[in-house]
């Protein structure tokens, strides 16, 4: 910058001095000058801030009756018990029985749904006529936009006491069935429906990234006398795999959390040993029963473990040369 | 010659009769079961006793069609209420929620003091969210029990929404604002002028997901914190009425000298063809954005 004409650097000083956002900042008053060059966008910010301070930080200290023998009218002020409310949690063998069901309906909305969302895109992706293509998204993401009320009531009215399913078993002459009354279907049935639920929407992500791979790869394959398949293996997956692990990492980190809305409109037809999840106990321990800091120690041992196989499986995309979630 | 971007390139193969049928049949079978229980249930709505009778249930197609079950609902009790509740929640909460979103993420999306802290409060919130005991306490704290601010407050702010949002002003380029200010124009000024005119879409998907997702469509926030029934918005007397069975019809709503109600099976339909209505009416105008919104956010985010 030492060439240019003093004139120049000049404007360019004041154009700085006049955007306010470029001179480096100065010693002592530097504070006080900043906050008031920026007071308009704190002012803008603080609304949120509120928000975030006392909806999110305020109850992340709640945390801290998981360790108090929490009596209401004392609140906060509650005697420590330690480790006590963990401790009692773990004897406590309606908390396994509830930690077992979260996990074992995790790896099969791991197993069975996670992939879903990928094969759908890669045939909405297959299609060649962009109007049927258009068609067909607009139908599958509609269910992702439907309360998950609703959504029982769709999946009780097919497959329930009076649907369609029992009057075809009627009908064949076989005992009529009740998949949704079933404890050991139970699981599977939270799968299928989350699988009809979010798969179209699901796809969204992964349709992005299909079309963000560069088609003279394909060509270049293609005239290198790769088939459809070697393509989609060489060309397409190759293309996806990023995304895919970024969500794989995100869905890892929720393995504690199932669909808290969908298992408590549910639970009850099944019952407490096969529909109990952690969300669940947490809300009827604590809520209902009373028990505040046993329920709210569950709850925390959740965040926890979420937060520590987030961090966990971000190291392991690291490692292998992938992204992840935080650069 | 109209959809010229559906010819097939030319170094693809032509796929064979085999795989073309296959790929048919998968996607005709997908949408009719995404497709098979709306219709369903909007025909089982408008059925009468007859109908429901014959069909042992459910029906497919109204033989004898009537809207008895929605005058019954509208006209009456706890259902009509609850859907003026819900009314009014979704659209107080999501103007609260899209004004306070685009207010915290163009603070951001700028170089601001503390604005790295900010967006790290804001972040976290997605890897470590606040457990339903805490937030409970919290609520009661405040005294904000049976109180419809219950319902939004506590959600207001929603961290996937920020990112997207933030991340769709910083991607408005920078000269933009730069001329602006140096024409004298504020910060606010120029939020309003010129970011807010550009971001309509997003706005628009921002919007529609605080509407439906966070406000429609939710029942646990009301569960959790309005023991009054009487204050219950749709999800949840949809829930009562719908998924417990309990009886929809107080004796007031039909006397003696009324007809024959209409069957229950139709009104429970109906209520859920009334919840599902405000979506699909918004849906088509919404949805050529939807992929922008969902990708400005996860992929860069």
């Amino acid at each position: 910058m030492a060439t240019v004409t003093g004139g120049r650097l000049g404007a360019e000083a004041a154009a700085a001095e006049y955007l306010g956002r470029v001179r480096p900042a100065t010693a002592r008053s530097s504070f006080w000058r900043k906050l008031r060059r920026d007071q308009a966008m704190l002012l803008l910010a603080a609304p949120g801030v509120l928000y975030l301070l006392v909806f999110v930080y305020v109850p992340q200290l709640g945390n801290i009756i998981a360790f108090q023998n929490y009596v209401p009218y004392l609140g906060f002020a509650s005697a420590f018990v330690g480790l006590d409310n963990f401790r009692s949690l773990f004897a406590d063998t309606t908390f396994w029985s509830s930690v077992r069901n979260t996990v074992v309906i995790s790896g099969l909305q791991l197993i069975l749904y996670f992939p879903a969302p990928i094969m759908l895109a890669l045939l909405l992706n297959s299609l060649i006529s962009l109007p049927v293509k258009r068609v067909i998204q607009s139908i599958v993401y509609l269910p992702h936009f439907i309360s998950w009320v609703i959504i029982v009531a769709l999946f009780q009215q097919v497959l329930g006491g009076a649907g369609i399913l029992d009057h075809f078993m009627r009908a064949i002459g076989q005992q009529p069935i009740n998949l949704l009354a079933s404890p050991p279907l139970f699981k599977w049935m939270m799968t299928v429906e989350l699988i009809w639920k979010e798969t179209g929407w699901g796809t969204i992500i992964y349709l992005a990234a299909l079309l963000s791979i560069d088609v003279t790869l394909y060509e270049a394959a293609a005239v290198d006398g790769a088939g459809p398949w070697r393509r989609l293996w060489h060309v397409t997956l190759p293309g996806i795999v990023g995304i895919t692990i970024l969500l794989l990492i995100l869905r890892l980190g929720a393995i504690l959390t199932v669909g808290f809305e969908q298992i408590l409109l549910q639970q009850n037809a099944v019952g407490e040993d096969a529909g109990e999840v952690l969300d669940t106990f947490v809300y009827f321990h604590g809520i209902a029963a009373g028990q505040w800091a046993p329920a709210a120690a569950a709850g925390l041992i959740k965040g926890i473990v979420g937060l520590a196989i987030v961090l966990g499986a971000n190291k392991v995309s690291h490692v292998f040369g992938q992204q992840g979630v935080l650069s | 010659m109209i959809f010229m971007q559906s010819t097939r390139p030319a170094w693809m193969e032509r796929p064979s009769r085999t795989t073309l049928t296959a790929k048919f049949i998968v996607l005709a079978l997908i949408v009719i079961v995404v497709v098979y229980p709306f219709v369903s249930v909007l025909a089982t709505s408008l059925a009468s006793e007859q109908d429901i009778t014959n069909g042992g249930g459910m029906v497919l197609w109204p033989v004898h069609p009537s809207f008895d079950a929605y005058t019954t609902i509208f006209s009456a009790g706890a259902v009509a209420h609850s859907i003026w509740v819900s009314v009014a929640i979704t659209a107080v909460g999501t103007l609260l929620s899209v004004a306070i979103t685009t207010m915290l993420a163009y603070a951001v999306s700028r170089p601001i003091m503390c604005g790295r802290l900010i967006l790290t409060m804001a972040l976290l919130t997605l890897l470590f969210p606040p457990g339903i005991i805490p937030s409970y306490l919290v609520v009661k704290q405040l005294g904000l029990l049976n109180n419809y601010a219950s319902l939004i407050l506590p959600v207001m702010l929603n961290a996937f929404n920020f990112v997207v949002l933030r991340q769709f002003f910083m991607n408005i380029p920078q000269e933009l604002t730069d001329s602006a200010r140096i024409d004298g124009a504020s910060d606010l000024g120029i939020l309003l002028k010129i970011i807010l005119p550009l971001s309509k879409p997003v706005l628009a998907v921002i919007a529609l997901f605080y509407a439906v997702t966070t406000y429609w469509n939710s029942f646990f926030p009301a569960l959790l914190y309005l023991s009054d029934n009487a204050k219950w918005p749709l999800q949840l007397v949809a829930r009562q009425y719908v998924l417990q069975g309990s009886p929809m019809l107080g004796s007031t709503a039909y006397g003696a000298a009324a007809s024959a109600p209409p069957p229950t099976q139709s009104l429970q339909m109906a209520v859920v063809v009334v919840a599902i209505v405000p979506i699909l009416v918004l849906y088509p105008f919404l949805q050529k954005y939807f992929t922008r919104g969902v990708l400005t956010g996860a992929i860069k985010g």
